[in-house]
């Protein structure tokens, strides 16, 4: 229910959307995404994953196996990288954003910088509304609340919308039902 | 008004990319923005904003010291200051001390309001603006002529141009082409910046949390990458409770540009580390420049409720003629001339209030429930409480408050000349002031004013009364509108008297900022009103019913006169417009109005003072439908004609476009007929269909109606 009102809500905003039950599975897809769309280890073609728990129990050797991808996040490797990989911990339903304590700088640079931000988030951290996130997430324990609604756009010329200004202009958000939840 | 601002206007109505930008975006943004809210309930939204942002204004020394204690114990650095000088100071020594030599910043309307980037580039810092916008504007060495949207009035012609000169390549106008460069050319500086500044559209009291909010996701990088941070917040933007910011952020991207959220939120409470492990060297200015002084005054309080949404910009039938730049620098549209006034100067706003036509769209959808008109109006009554009027607008003045004199000389006026061209005086006298405007035709004076005729008709002696208060038009020019009243009022049971001292209700003085003349013509009237005791006092004008109903008052509270205020609060509760006065006999069954009838089609102007300030709308739109006629919705069919009493006559060059705009949608609707319920709209739209050489009857509702009753 929730989840089906997000996707609306994200993909009115140019969001892609998909939701795995597995962590494999997921990875699975996101692995494809990264090589169809051109994953190489050569500069603008990088994916950087940052720390998440989405990699809890993964092989981080066997992904680096895949040319280009690194758990490394500088921000040299960042402004360099096509694809930045992170977990967004909560998503609001109701205008389908997606929300993360980005304290450490890590997560904000793989969301920032690259051209494509993969964001992996728990179905189950799908909240109704802002109000409800807010109840939950207090600043004394989150010194940088992100919230992220699409990707980075702009209508400053003639008002004509058009998508991917100084942040992605791609946002793929990948819902991975194991992996639980604030919810 | 000064010929430069006069020149300003005339430059930017002729300016067709800005006009054509700024028509289509408002078009575009009514729709939208509803679209945004659907499912909400804006009045109880805004109800909690007012609430919330209203407490803060009361509250803002409070709110500063538990922000600032609350942002040091996380370890912020908290600078709190009244003088916008100390602002840049403070700034520029933050930076010397850190060997700065490179600043980014994402928008900020506190830097404009001070002039924080030319004083840094003096001392020798490079400034970079990295929202597009005002990148654009930098480029092009302009000024913001929007708040939320800088660059609106430039073309992607005049955009692809900067660009090339800047990237040294000829660059198409391809948008997304030009998006791409800034975003390549601006990548190197934002990772080069020793610091970023930015603005705050809220300050959290209760945390010590600023929060962000951007599309394009230059605040995130102005806040990550350099290894400083200043934040640079206005006082009004503090809140108390965290929980708020949700209600806040519910409004604001819905009503500034129809989104659900911003791409983009930040929520920043204290510093974070650096990609080199070391901790971010963050500031917070706390500015002051005269909001506390704002807050205390009990008129101007309200303005502190505005949470920069610029919505009033958007629905502005002015701002989309005359775009930001008429405004002056800094802030633009209808908060824009009331936050000049404050932050800069009284006399700086002397012009720009002038652009305000009074319509009211702004107040219907400010999120902060802030009555911006009204506000305007306390200006200009300053001003002149300030500066003393004009002499010629003192000597109309004299004339209005005279009623004799006033109403012989309009008597004059209609022997001397038809149509009313020739006299210098008279011709200044409100509502008639008219020299005649291209694309409008005036009336004529009626040869017998409606005071005259009134005491041909015969009515039947009935027990219920009611004073009808005619209003300058209805009596020396339309005096066909008031025969038609009688008539309604006779059929529905009830006797109409006319009191003959009534005079002109003071909405010309008072919109001018002459108040004393208004509150002397609204003793004349109360006293002549309630001379005789009657159930109604009924108006067919909806500025004169706004007059008797609200503003006799309110000019009185203004000017803290108390003697007439008891009878004048009796007169408001007597006041009835004629389509609700109509609506309420035929639904107590004592007028019945033909039914069944296939009259065709007509469509509804809504004139200002009864949509948005009386609140009637539907009452006339349901006779018209009930007596047969099909109405059909004209596109902005709330939209001001342009008329605005003397506005037109000073400000002929908005008035008009905005009168050809009307025009156009009435014609767009194929109805033979437009209907409204004032006289003055009548007047507006009447002279231009005339010069339009449009076969649109223009009618007020209470002709239409006078011909469907029942024998």
């Amino acid at each position: 229910m929730l989840y089906e009102q997000f996707k609306v809500r994200a993909e009115g905003v140019s969001a892609e959307v998909t939701r795995y039950a597995t962590k494999n599975e997921a990875l699975e897809h996101l692995l494809q995404f990264l090589h169809k769309e051109g994953l190489a280890d050569t500069p603008q073609s990088t994916a950087l994953w940052a720390e998440c728990s989405f990699l809890d129990g993964m092989d981080r050797s066997e992904l680096t196996k895949n040319a280009g991808l690194t758990f490394e996040v500088t921000r040299e490797l960042s402004a360099q990288a096509r694809f930045g990989i992170s977990q967004m911990e909560w998503a609001l339903a109701d205008t389908g954003s997606l929300a993360q304590n980005s304290t450490a700088i890590e997560q904000r640079l793989v969301s920032s910088l690259p051209s494509i931000h993969i964001a992996l988030a728990p179905t189950n951290g799908i909240l109704p509304d802002m109000p409800t996130l807010l109840s939950r997430v207090h600043p004394q324990e989150c010194a940088y609340l992100a919230m992220i609604t699409g990707p980075s756009r702009t209508a400053d010329i003639e008002r004509v919308l058009t998508i991917g200004v100084h942040g992605p202009d791609r946002l793929i958000i990948i819902f991975v039902d194991e992996l639980g939840g604030d919810n | 008004m000064g010929t430069e601002f006069k020149e300003s206007i005339t430059k930017a109505v002729n300016n067709a990319n800005l006009t054509g930008a700024l028509g289509k975006f408002s078009e575009a943004y009514k729709v939208n923005r509803a679209k945004a809210y659907e499912g909400i309930d804006f009045e109880e939204l805004r109800g909690r904003i007012a609430d919330l942002k209203g407490y803060a204004a009361a509250h803002l020394d409070e709110l500063s010291d538990q922000f600032q204690k609350n942002a040091e114990a996380c370890g912020a650095k908290v600078f709190r200051t009244k003088d916008p000088a100390k602002v840049r100071e403070y700034i520029l020594k933050v930076a010397q001390d850190n060997g700065v030599k490179t600043v980014i910043k994402s928008k900020s309307m506190a830097t404009e309001e001070i002039h924080l980037n030319q004083y840094l580039e003096k001392a020798g810092i490079e400034v970079g603006e990295t929202d597009l916008g005002e990148w654009i504007i930098q480029l092009a060495g302009q000024t913001p002529s929007h708040m939320v949207m800088p660059a609106i009035h430039m073309t992607k012609e005049e955009v692809s141009d900067l660009f090339s000169k800047e990237v040294n390549e000829r660059l198409t106008s391809d948008i997304p082409r030009l998006v791409k460069v800034a975003r390549e050319k601006l990548r190197p500086t934002f990772l080069a910046a020793d610091m970023g500044i930015s603005g705050g559209n809220i300050a959290v009291a209760e945390t010590g949390s600023i929060v962000l909010m951007t599309n394009e996701g230059n605040a995130r990088l102005v806040t990550s990458l350099p290894k400083i941070h200043i934040a640079l917040v206005g006082i009004e933007k503090l809140i108390e409770k965290y929980a708020d910011v949700a209600t806040i952020l519910k409004a604001l991207p819905r009503s500034a540009t129809a989104q659900l959220l911003t791409s983009y939120v930040s929520i920043i409470t204290g510093p974070t580390p650096n990609s080199d492990g070391s901790m971010k060297d963050m500031h917070i200015i706390l500015m002051d420049n005269r909001r506390s002084e704002m807050a205390a005054d009990p008129k101007f309080k309200q303005a502190l409720q505005c949470i920069r949404c610029a919505s009033c910009l958007n629905v502005c039938p002015i701002f989309r003629l005359v775009g930001g730049h008429v405004f002056g620098k800094v802030y633009t549209g209808g908060i824009g001339t009331i936050l000049t006034a404050w932050f800069d100067e009284l006399k700086k706003s002397e012009d720009i209030q002038g652009l305000c036509i009074q319509c009211g769209a702004c107040t219907d959808v400010c999120p902060g429930k802030i009555d911006i008109p009204d506000l305007i109006m306390e200006i200009r009554r300053r001003l002149v409480q300030d500066q003393g009027l004009p002499l010629l607008q003192k000597t109309i003045y004299a004339v209005v408050n005279n009623r004799k004199l006033f109403h012989g000389m309009l008597r004059a006026a209609s022997i001397a000349g038809k149509p009313f061209t020739s006299g210098k005086f008279v011709r200044h006298l409100p509502l008639f002031l008219a020299d005649l405007t291209d694309g409008r035709s005036l009336p004529a004076i009626a040869a017998e004013p409606f005071r005259d005729r009134f005491k041909k008709i015969r009515q039947p002696k009935l027990k219920e009364k009611a004073a009808f208060y005619a209003g300058c038009l209805i009596d020396f020019a339309y005096p066909e509108m008031g025969e038609s009243l009688v008539k309604i009022l006779n059929k529905g049971g009830i006797e109409v008297i006319f009191p003959d001292d009534q005079t002109c209700c003071g909405a010309p003085a008072r919109y001018n900022g002459a108040y004393e003349v208004a509150a002397s013509n609204a003793v004349d009237n109360i006293k002549a009103l309630l001379r005789e005791d009657v159930t109604y006092v009924v108006s067919a004008c909806p500025t004169c019913t706004v007059a008797l109903d609200h503003e006799f008052i309110s000019t009185f509270e203004s000017l803290g006169q108390t003697e007439w205020l008891p009878q004048a609060k009796i007169l408001a509760a007597k006041t009835i417009d004629l389509s609700t006065l109509v609506t309420k006999l035929v639904k107590e069954g004592r007028l019945t109005l033909k039914e069944g009838q296939k009259l065709g089609k007509i469509t509804y102007h809504d004139s200002c003072h009864l949509k948005r300030t009386l609140k009637v709308s539907e009452q006339p739109r349901e006779l018209l439908q009930g007596v047969g006629y099909e109405v059909t919705e004209m596109f902005e069919c709330d939209t001001c004609c342009g008329m605005g009493g003397s506005y037109s006559m000073k400000l002929p060059e908005i008035s008009a476009p905005i009168l050809q705009r009307k025009l156009r949608n009435i014609k767009e609707t194929g109805a033979p007929t437009v209907a409204m319920d004032c006289p003055g709209c009548v007047m507006q739209i009447r002279g231009g269909m005339d010069q339009d050489g449009a076969t649109v009857q223009v009618r007020h509702t209470v002709e239409l109606l006078a011909e469907q009753l029942e024998k």
